[in-house]
């Protein structure tokens, strides 16, 4: 591992910032839309369930070129933000935005499935006891979800780590700056004698993910025993 | 405490279009499984909205259709006891009786409630390890410890088997008699309503067939929400003597049955239960038959159903009773309102101590 370059070793770095910073802004997002979808009967649904897979079945491609039309220095919304400071184009922040976005339909998926599995008769009792919604959610329902949110939030970044399409069509593949784990790889396998760097980065990246799953076994087991009261 | 309600909505195709007042005790709402018994509760705890219709206790509203009152579950102030429980599977035994203690500070003492319960063993348990009757009897407490000014309850013993009623009935009582709170009791079961009612509003089919005092109304033979089967009258007796081969002697205005031994002290209120399969009449006085308890009584009505059976109503020295006999019966005893007759009680039951 000593063998990798400062530059590999950067792209690690990098890759496990924009995973984190991707899956924290996305979490209370991802909670709050798969309660919506789970719990709520509205007009629309269905579309806004269909916008938030929609990153899941695109080609990743089109996804970041969507996010560089929108999010572009001259797209609405980048040049919108760019007035208060926020700039995603060629920036880490955009790889985290493209890491988010694509992370987002598994985060929800798996936080509505256990959703959906909470007795609404429960919540219905706590509003009895005198819960207001809020503290319903917050004492009830939360706590009974905990092991769907964490098997997502790990599921997100592990996703968010390998993203590799949408980054690169949004923020291209700027070394230090947007080159992420899977990019990095990319490139060192683009120039000869990469290989053996590439591989090295492959290794850690299977490291990293099977860490990922192995964590999110044990605490989501841990905390359904909890929630299952035994 | 009085409660007040009145609703009128359309559920489906059914309408449910009930008004009645609960006054202090146990109310219970009496019908088959589907007549909105459930709808009517659920209202009651803001747990569902009304189309129409008014709900308020002792003169406050909880909700209106008219002025557009409406005040959602947590800030009701009710208990609910439910069929299944509910218990909140995350937290221990002693977190879900404390739940409603965050958000109210009125109610009894923990200690109190863990006491009248018999909960302090399971304290530090969790659901899951809980039998049936220990969870309904950890929901009983968790309603009361929010310290409710009402008490709610849907079919609380329905998913018991019957030594696990058995076990949770005294609680009930217990409520009634000790903590005082007022209760709402949903059933289908006439045992139940026999053992625990003060006020039953029969219901049928989205409406208020009946309502008043238990003796009452189970003695109406034109209420039979769950059917004739389960008729039966409730009396008010009291126990006057204990006989040295094991009966006890009680009387109900003025009249005089013989129960097996009921273990309480002369003088102990009771309430009894005879189900009206279990009253013979014979035109005559009985003489040389192994029943114990025969009682003269009068003719107050006949109702002849559709199908072979009829039910009788009796008053005996004041004592309204119900008896099933079939409708070749009530041709061949030429029974008719007025007449004199005697009643054979088969059996007899202690609804309640």
């Amino acid at each position: 591992m000593g063998g990798l370059s400062a530059e590999a070793w950067g792209a690690v770095a990098l890759s496990l910032k924009v995973a984190f910073w991707a899956t924290l802004f996305a979490l209370p997002l991802a909670v709050f839309v798969a309660h919506v979808l789970a719990r709520r009967q509205f007009w629309g649904r269905e579309i806004l369930n269909g916008l938030v897979h929609l990153p899941l079945i695109l080609p990743p491609v089109v996804t970041g070129y969507l996010l560089l039309l929108g999010f572009g220095t001259q797209g609405p919304i980048g040049a919108a933000l760019a007035r208060v400071g926020i700039v995603f184009a060629f920036s880490w922040t955009g790889a985290a935005l493209a890491a988010g976005v694509m992370a987002f339909p598994l985060m929800v998926r798996a936080i509505r499935l256990s959703l959906e599995a909470v007795d609404p008769g429960l919540e219905a009792a706590a509003a009895t006891l005198g819960a207001s919604r809020i503290w319903v959610f917050a004492s009830v329902t939360l706590p009974l979800i905990l092991p769907g949110v964490i098997a997502g939030t790990i599921l997100a970044f592990a996703k968010a780590m390998g993203e590799f399409g949408a980054t690169i069509t949004f923020v291209s593949n700027i070394p230090g700056e947007t080159q992420t784990l899977p990019l990095a790889v990319h490139e060192l396998l683009q120039v000869p004698g990469g290989e053996q760097a590439a591989m090295g980065l492959a290794m850690i990246s299977v490291c990293i993910a099977l860490g990922a799953l192995l964590v999110s076994e044990w605490v989501s087991r841990r905390v359904a025993a909890r929630v299952a009261g035994r | 405490m009085s409660l007040e309600v009145q609703i009128h909505q359309r559920l489906g195709s059914a309408a449910l279009d009930v008004a009645f007042d609960a006054p202090p005790g146990i109310t219970v709402l009496f019908g088959r499984s589907g007549a909105g018994k459930t709808s009517v509760i659920n209202a009651v705890a803001g747990l569902s909205r009304i189309d129409e219709g008014r709900i308020a206790i002792e003169g406050e509203v909880l909700e209106d259709s008219a002025t557009g009152v409406w005040l959602p579950p947590h800030k009701r102030g009710l208990g609910y006891i439910f069929q299944e429980a509910r218990l909140f599977p995350h937290l221990t035994v002693r977190q879900n009786l404390r739940y409603g203690r965050w958000f109210s500070r009125r109610g009894p003492q923990e200690a109190q409630v863990v006491e009248m319960l018999g909960i302090g063993p399971l304290l530090g348990r969790r659901p899951g390890a809980l039998s049936g009757g220990e969870r309904q009897r950890v929901a009983i407490g968790r309603a009361l410890m929010a310290g409710p000014k009402l008490l709610l309850a849907d079919e609380p013993l329905a998913s018991l088997d019957d030594p696990r009623k058995a076990e949770i009935f005294p609680y009930f009582e217990a409520l009634r008699d000790e903590m005082a709170v007022p209760v709402l009791y949903v059933s289908h079961a006439a045992s139940e309503v026999a053992r625990l009612a003060t006020t039953v509003v029969v219901i049928e089919d989205g409406r208020v067939l009946r309502q008043g005092p238990a003796a009452e109304v189970l003695a109406d033979p034109g209420v039979t929400p769950v059917g004739v089967r389960a008729a039966g009258a409730v009396l008010e007796a009291r126990l006057v003597a204990q006989h040295a081969d094991g009966l006890s002697e009680l009387e109900a205005n003025g009249l005089r049955l013989l129960l097996p031994r009921v273990d309480r002290a002369e003088g102990a209120a009771m309430r009894v239960r005879i189900e009206a399969q279990d009253v013979m009449l014979s035109l005559e006085e009985p003489q040389g038959i192994s029943a114990l308890n025969c009682w003269p009584a009068v003719v107050r009505e006949v109702r002849v159903g559709s199908g072979p059976g009829a039910l009788v109503q009796l008053d005996a020295g004041g004592n309204q009773v119900l008896a099933r006999v079939t409708r070749r019966s009530v041709q061949a005893l030429d029974l008719r309102a007025g007449m004199a007759i005697w009643a054979v009680l088969k059996a007899v039951s202690v609804a309640r101590m």
